[in-house]
């Protein structure tokens, strides 16, 4: 296989741990609050999913327990900050460093052993397209399930009166509490949401994508998941936009040969990084500049 | 009938120790039941944790070794957390700290330089100071969020560290290792006792606390970061430059984490390798908030932690305790602080129907 046919294989497997973070942060974000604790969320339902797989051999059990503990850890996130009012910043990284930390304790026994992937499934007819029908179109079932959850992610954010409800919690939370919207259960459910996506991340990543377990595996992919919501300005299709792009960048040096130029690595693997400083600072100037008129 | 929390006005002396102490009890005791759940012998692993650090005077020196990193970072982290200017990329200054400072010994590794020392901890600092000082700029000009960014430069940080390492800096006898040359002998900073690990920088550390002392409860600009802290409104009412505040703090914790990165290659190390990025910056985070932001609690905290780490390489020997233990533990310890905190700061207040 030439690098650009590994790509076009690769990238969409590569970029689904980031999506799958990234838009439940989207969503934790929009509420008006900031979880930095995507890296230990994902690590944890990392862990456990390849434990869940490993002895039962059922795919759908190891994400399923991996969305629910990657949950509970967020609730424990969710309790700090919305109910007991402590500093969000800490509290995210209390629960990364604390799921980090759990992920390698239940992890330990099973380090570098390995379990079965998921098979790859072509799209009816479109798969005999040469090039990319063999590759980009055949997928396992995970790829194509996210891509419909992404759509109906898009869809309730963008058509429905909930997504105007969670918009209107984190615009301007005072005002949805006096329309009697209960914010503080609104913002409950969108941590949730959000330990729910990461623990999807981390299972795809440790029972899919590489499917064995290694200690500190999932390498850093929950901060850059946390720079792709950014990088997407909130809005779902710019994050799976992005998600694509730093999937791209995440293989690194496989991306520089497709490309034919010898680029360092860590130039490529820094990308996302500046790309998402730029990104901020493009954003925060217009309504700075709106702030500092008043 | 509703629960509402109440702040109280003054919170009292007794509640400031006594909340990183609860929260110490509390994970203790949520370890032990972790651990029993693991099959790890919970009272073997909890000895070694906390009591063996201080059983040998080597392992004590490495408490200390390990606190002067940490405590330097911390000290400067607080300032801006009382200040709210969140610099969690104290980790990317740390590193950016230790490779300026390893310019000079890679260029003279025969150290034909007069002043190594002084001109790596300068260079160390002012490079921690200037990559800090990157978040501060695009915060002040342009309001990007100094945590997003600060976050992002840490991480980009590694990547610049592992390009010199892989590539023009790489010991060209070090058997394809990622690492620097040694360090000549005057590169190294001297030690504070025979036979063991601790050097000066545990001194450095020391004085920045009382530096921290004196400014933040002693001087005005210590009264100017804390009112922009807990009013920010007030601040600017009162005059006070939002925008020095900022750039205060972040070349501050920028300055500590810088100096602490150059003193861990010109300490423990003697050479600039991957391991340097071991994630103090990160830890100095929870150091300075169980310390509760105050310069003596992260005295305290930042010995706590230091005893947890050593401790937690024991364990591994002696009750087969995972290494990530101590990341365990000091997760609770945060969260549990979080928690302990709240309440003490907050009484619980029980709103009855009647009243409404």
């Amino acid at each position: 296989m030439s690098a650009v046919e590994f790509l076009l294989a690769g990238t969409l497997a590569a970029a689904l741990p980031l999506l799958l973070a990234a838009l439940g942060e989207m969503v934790v974000e929009k509420t008006g609050l900031l979880n930095l604790g995507l890296e230990g969320m994902m690590a944890v339902g990392a862990a456990i999913a390849f434990i869940c797989v490993y002895h039962t051999g059922a795919h759908v059990l190891g994400f399923m327990a991996a969305a629910i503990v990657s949950a509970i850890l967020a609730m424990v996130f969710a309790f700090l900050v919305i109910l007991v009012k402590a500093n969000q910043v800490a509290a995210g990284l209390a629960i990364g460093v604390l799921g980090l930390g759990l992920s390698a304790l239940f992890g330990k026994t099973y380090e570098s052993l390995t379990i079965s992937g998921l098979p790859e499934y072509g799209l009816p007819l479109l798969s005999h397209i040469p090039l990319i029908g063999p590759t980009l179109l055949t997928q396992d079932i995970v790829v194509w399930l996210a891509v419909i959850g992404t759509i109906a992610l898009w869809y309730v954010l963008n058509k429905t009166k909930l997504g105007l409800i969670i918009t209107a919690v984190g615009e301007n939370a005072e005002a949805a509490r006096a329309i009697g919207y209960p914010v503080a259960v609104i913002r409950c459910a969108a941590v949730a949401f959000g330990g729910t996506m990461c623990g999807l991340a981390g299972a795809y990543a440790s029972t899919v994508y590489t499917p064995l377990w290694a200690d500190g595996m999932i390498a850093g992919r929950g901060w850059i998941a946390l720079a792709l919501v950014v990088f997407g300005t909130w809005q779902t299709g710019r994050v799976a936009f992005g998600a694509l792009l730093f999937g791209i960048l995440s293989l690194g040096e496989l991306t520089a040969q497709a490309i034919g130029v010898a680029i360092p690595s860590q130039v490529l693997s820094s990308l996302p990084y500046l790309v998402t400083i730029l990104m901020l600072v493009v954003i925060s100037r217009h309504q700075f500049r709106a702030s500092k008129r008043l | 009938m509703k629960l509402r929390l109440v702040r109280r006005d003054a919170a009292s002396r007794l509640a400031m120790f006594g909340a990183p102490v609860l929260a110490l009890i509390l994970t203790c005791l949520t370890s032990l039941i972790l651990f029993a759940l693991l099959g790890i012998p919970a009272g073997k692993a909890l000895h070694a944790l906390l009591l063996k650090p201080f059983l040998s005077w080597y392992s004590f020196s490495e408490v200390l070794l390990k606190m002067a990193p940490l405590l330097l970072i911390a000290q400067g982290l607080a300032i801006g957390f009382r200040a709210n200017v969140f610099n969690i990329g104290a980790e990317g200054q740390f590193i950016i700290g230790a490779i300026c400072a390893s310019a000079f010994p890679v260029f003279y590794p025969d150290g034909n330089l007069p002043f190594m020392l002084p001109a790596m901890i300068v260079a160390g600092g002012l490079g921690g100071m200037a990559y800090a000082g990157i978040a501060a700029g695009l915060r002040t000009r342009y309001g990007a969020s100094e945590i997003l960014v600060t976050l992002m430069l840490s991480l980009i940080a590694v990547q610049i560290l592992n390009y010199l390492l892989l590539g023009p800096w790489k010991d060209p006898r070090g058997f394809n290792f990622p690492q620097t040359v040694m360090f000549p002998g005057n590169a190294l900073l001297p030690l504070l006792f025979e036979n063991v690990r601790p050097n000066i920088s545990l001194i450095f550390a020391l004085l920045a606390s009382l530096f921290a002392y004196l400014m933040m409860e002693r001087h005005f600009r210590g009264y100017q970061l804390r009112t922009a802290g807990l009013a920010p409104k007030a601040a600017l009412y009162a005059g006070f430059s939002a925008p020095r505040m900022i750039w205060l703090s972040l070349a501050l914790s920028g300055l500590a984490a810088g100096i602490a990165g150059a003193s861990e290659v010109a300490g423990p190390l003697g050479q600039l390798q991957r391991s340097v990025a071991t994630g103090y910056g990160y830890a100095a985070i929870i150091v300075a908030y169980v310390g509760g932001l105050r310069p003596f609690g992260i005295v305290a905290s930042s010995f706590l932690i230091s005893v947890l780490y050593i401790g937690g390489d024991s364990a591994t020997v002696s009750a087969g305790l995972p290494v990530a233990a101590v990341e365990v533990f000091q997760g609770m310890l945060l969260s549990f602080y979080l928690l302990t905190f709240t309440l003490i700061r907050f009484r619980v207040h029980l709103d009855r129907e009647a009243t409404a």
